[in-house]
């Protein structure tokens, strides 16, 4: 097995807030292995972007913090980095696609300029080689008239243009590691098979790791090697994509792949659903964080939460009871 | 005519672009470029199409956010498409809409009550008492806690503002609303509870839906009728299960190979649309679709096609020279 190129362990992130303190992030481990595909699924607000933002050290100042676990990026930890070490890896060994465009993107500069902004702060090149390497990366990532959309600001682009021109900036220093977070979500359905598709081929050319974070569990069967299944700041399960889909062993993926609409449901008919409600981060069971949802819940869920045990080599669940469901 | 609740006829929206030092207008950005289309009492008609095609702005134009170009806009029989910002209040009321982008919609300095409350208020509607009433029932019904009331938006993740973007839109019992992708930030599990509640409140109040979105299993799902927009204009147009089944125009074709399947096992032969999608600023002669078309003929870079009858589908239209 080749050795990860990132490898989380035992993560934990919080944020002060006036009601107290959040554990977004409750000790989580995964491991990235360069040249694949990790996918992040799970619940809103489960944790993921917070995982994210805290391998970027991006995490909201002076609220988040990290306060437990280590990030080891080719051995090098990146939870103890001085921000002006980071900044030397953000962009051009690590590289992240937000969720929402428009905070990705600053409103009052052109394309352009945060385009080449990036290539001038990484590569040793001139301004005008900076716009001419922008421009062909604007082209790369499908954008029409690159040379006209370089001038222009982020509103005058629709949510799927301003969504490629992220990616392009992501991609802009050929990066060793690129976290994408639910990178499509806001693209249609072509655009995004083109999106995964040059993600694919970029990871191929560079040998590049890609975390994928998505809700879209088709995107994580066509795109994924292996995937992390979270649930309210904890890691549920991890297993290759194919045992996932096969042998989902945690109830909250069983539930997550029968609420799926497929092409057979029938139209307007009651989709399975998985009844209540994540718990807040502020009142956490004791037990199982699924505990209150799931249907197969008996009284020694809530009393610990449980470990993490061994369903087959590389396939990891979080239950008491995987064996008998 | 009652069996028409929206009737759209011709629309335009025609952005200017200003350019050179003196910005003056010499293009038009055509994002809505002659758009017709119905949408009948308790009726959910699905709008997809690639990004930047138009379809935000003709919601927009629909919930009268936009002041259209030309055409006409027709609610319950009354043309909307002229009013000002007065007559518009009374219509505001029947016809919501539930945005993209949750944290664009959301006014981050206000608190989750305050942003509920907010459309009860511009409508004159109950007491203080009542209306706080009311903003923990829709809380409830969208599956928030409570306590959320008091909280901000940015406290929240991207699932759960869109929750309350749908608690705000459905304040005011409308008659249409226009969804702008709801449901694409939400996990699957919540997705499909959001999903079973539109189709719940569309049972329960005959609601009417234009649906946008990105995923086509929802838009299968939910819709009854689907129509595929390609550079600001309608492709086609029919029954949502025989599009699937037998999609007539390559464009529609290609959209429906390009869906993600949830199943690991599945060999992926897709044909990938190559090629830039086309500018509404400056689009190509004779069918918009052509350049990127697999398989265009000399006369898709000369004529443009009209929307004719479907061979497939009886209430179908379909706008392509390749299938007389
Ligand atoms: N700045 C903040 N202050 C307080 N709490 C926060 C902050 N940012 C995030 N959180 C909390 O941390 C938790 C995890 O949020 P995160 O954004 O990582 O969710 P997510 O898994 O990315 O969800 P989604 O799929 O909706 O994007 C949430 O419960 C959220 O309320
Ligand atoms: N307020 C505006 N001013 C000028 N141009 C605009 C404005 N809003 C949208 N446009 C332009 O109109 C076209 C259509 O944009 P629109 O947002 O309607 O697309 P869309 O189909 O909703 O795309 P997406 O799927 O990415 O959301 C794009 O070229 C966009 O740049
Ligand atoms: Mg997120
Ligand atoms: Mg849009």
């Amino acid at each position: 097995m080749s050795e990860a190129l990132l490898e989380v362990n035992n993560l934990i992130t919080e944020f002060d807030t006036d009601e107290g303190v959040v554990r977004a992030v409750d000790n989580i481990s995964f491991a990235a292995t360069a040249g694949e595909t990790l996918g992040i699924v799970g619940e809103s607000g489960c944790g993921k972007s917070v995982t994210a933002l805290s391998i970027m050290r991006l995490l909201p100042q002076p609220m988040g913090k990290i306060v437990g676990g280590e990030i080891l990026f080719k051995g090098q930890n990146l939870a103890d980095l001085s921000l002006p070490q980071m900044e030397k890896i953000r962009g051009n060994n690590i590289s992240m696609v937000f969720q929402e465009p428009m905070t990705a993107l600053n409103p009052v500069h052109t394309i352009g300029r945060q385009l080449t902004e990036v290539l001038l702060l990484h590569k040793d090149i001139t301004a005008q080689q900076a716009i001419q390497q922008g421009v062909k990366i604007l082209d790369r990532v499908g954008i029409p008239s690159p040379d006209i959309r370089m001038t222009e600001y982020p509103h005058q682009l629709s949510g799927g243009m301003r969504q490629r021109v992220v990616i392009a900036i992501a991609l802009a220093c050929n990066p060793d590691l690129l976290i994408a977070d639910e990178p499509t979500t806001a693209l249609d359905v072509t655009i995004q098979a083109q999106i995964l598709e040059l993600i694919k081929e970029l990871q191929k050319d560079l040998g590049m790791s890609v975390i994928l974070i998505t809700h879209d569990l088709g995107v994580i069967a066509e795109t994924c090697d292996k995937v992390v299944v979270m649930y309210a700041g904890k890691v549920a399960e991890r297993a290759s994509v194919h045992e996932l889909f096969d042998s989902p062993a945690h109830p909250y993926t069983q539930g997550l792949l029968a609420s799926i609409p497929r092409m057979d449901t029938t139209p307007k008919s009651r989709l399975s659903i998985i009844e209540g409600m994540v718990p807040g981060l502020l009142d956490l069971p004791e037990g199982c964080r699924f505990e209150n949802r799931c249907p197969h819940k008996r009284a020694l869920c809530e009393d610990a939460p449980p470990a993490i045990d061994e369903v087959s080599p590389g396939h990891e669940v979080s239950c008491y009871r995987w064996q008998e469901i | 005519m009652s069996k028409v609740l929206l009737e759209v006829q011709d629309l335009k929206m025609h952005f200017p672009v200003k350019e050179g030092i003196l910005l003056r207008t010499s293009k038009y950005n055509k994002a809505v470029d002659g758009i017709s289309l119905e949408i009948a009492p308790g009726e959910t008609l699905g709008l997809v199409g690639e990004s930047g095609c138009g379809k935000s702005t003709l919601g927009r134009c629909i919930a009268r956010l936009y002041k259209p170009t030309s055409g006409s806009i027709k609610f319950e029989g009354e043309e909307i498409s002229l009013l000002g910002a007065n007559a518009l209040s009374a219509y505001r009321r029947h016809i919501q809409m539930i945005f993209q982008d949750p944290m664009e919609s959301l006014n981050s300095r206000h608190t989750v009550a305050e942003i509920i409350e907010e459309p009860l208020i511009v409508q004159n509607m109950g007491d203080t008492a009542w209306r706080a009433k009311r903003v923990k029932e829709l809380l409830d019904i969208v599956g928030l806690p409570a306590r959320s009331v008091s909280r901000y938006p940015f406290e929240f993740s991207g699932g759960q503002r869109q929750r309350i973007g749908i608690a705000r839109s459905i304040a005011l019992n409308p008659k249409l609303i226009i969804c702008d992708e709801p449901v694409s930030a939400l996990d699957v599990s919540i997705q499909s509870q959001i999903l079973n509640l539109l189709v719940d409140l569309q049972k329960e109040f005959n609601l009417s839906y234009l649906f946008i979105a990105h995923d086509l299993a929802v838009v299968k799902h939910i819709s009854d009728r689907i129509a595929i927009m390609y550079l600001g204009k309608i492709v086609e147009t029919g029954d949502s299960q025989t599009i699937y089944r037998n999609a007539q125009h390559p464009y529609t074709q290609s959209l429906i190979s390009a869906i993600p399947m949830p199943d690991p096992h599945r060999k992926v032969t897709r044909q990938l649309i190559i090629g830039d999608v086309p500018s509404p600023i400056a689009p190509p002669p004779g069918c918009n679709f052509h350049p990127r078309c697999p398989r265009a003929i000399e006369r898709c870079s000369v004529d443009v096609p009209q929307l004719s009858a479907s061979k497939a589908d009886s209430t179908g239209l379909v706008s392509c020279h390749l299938v007389d």
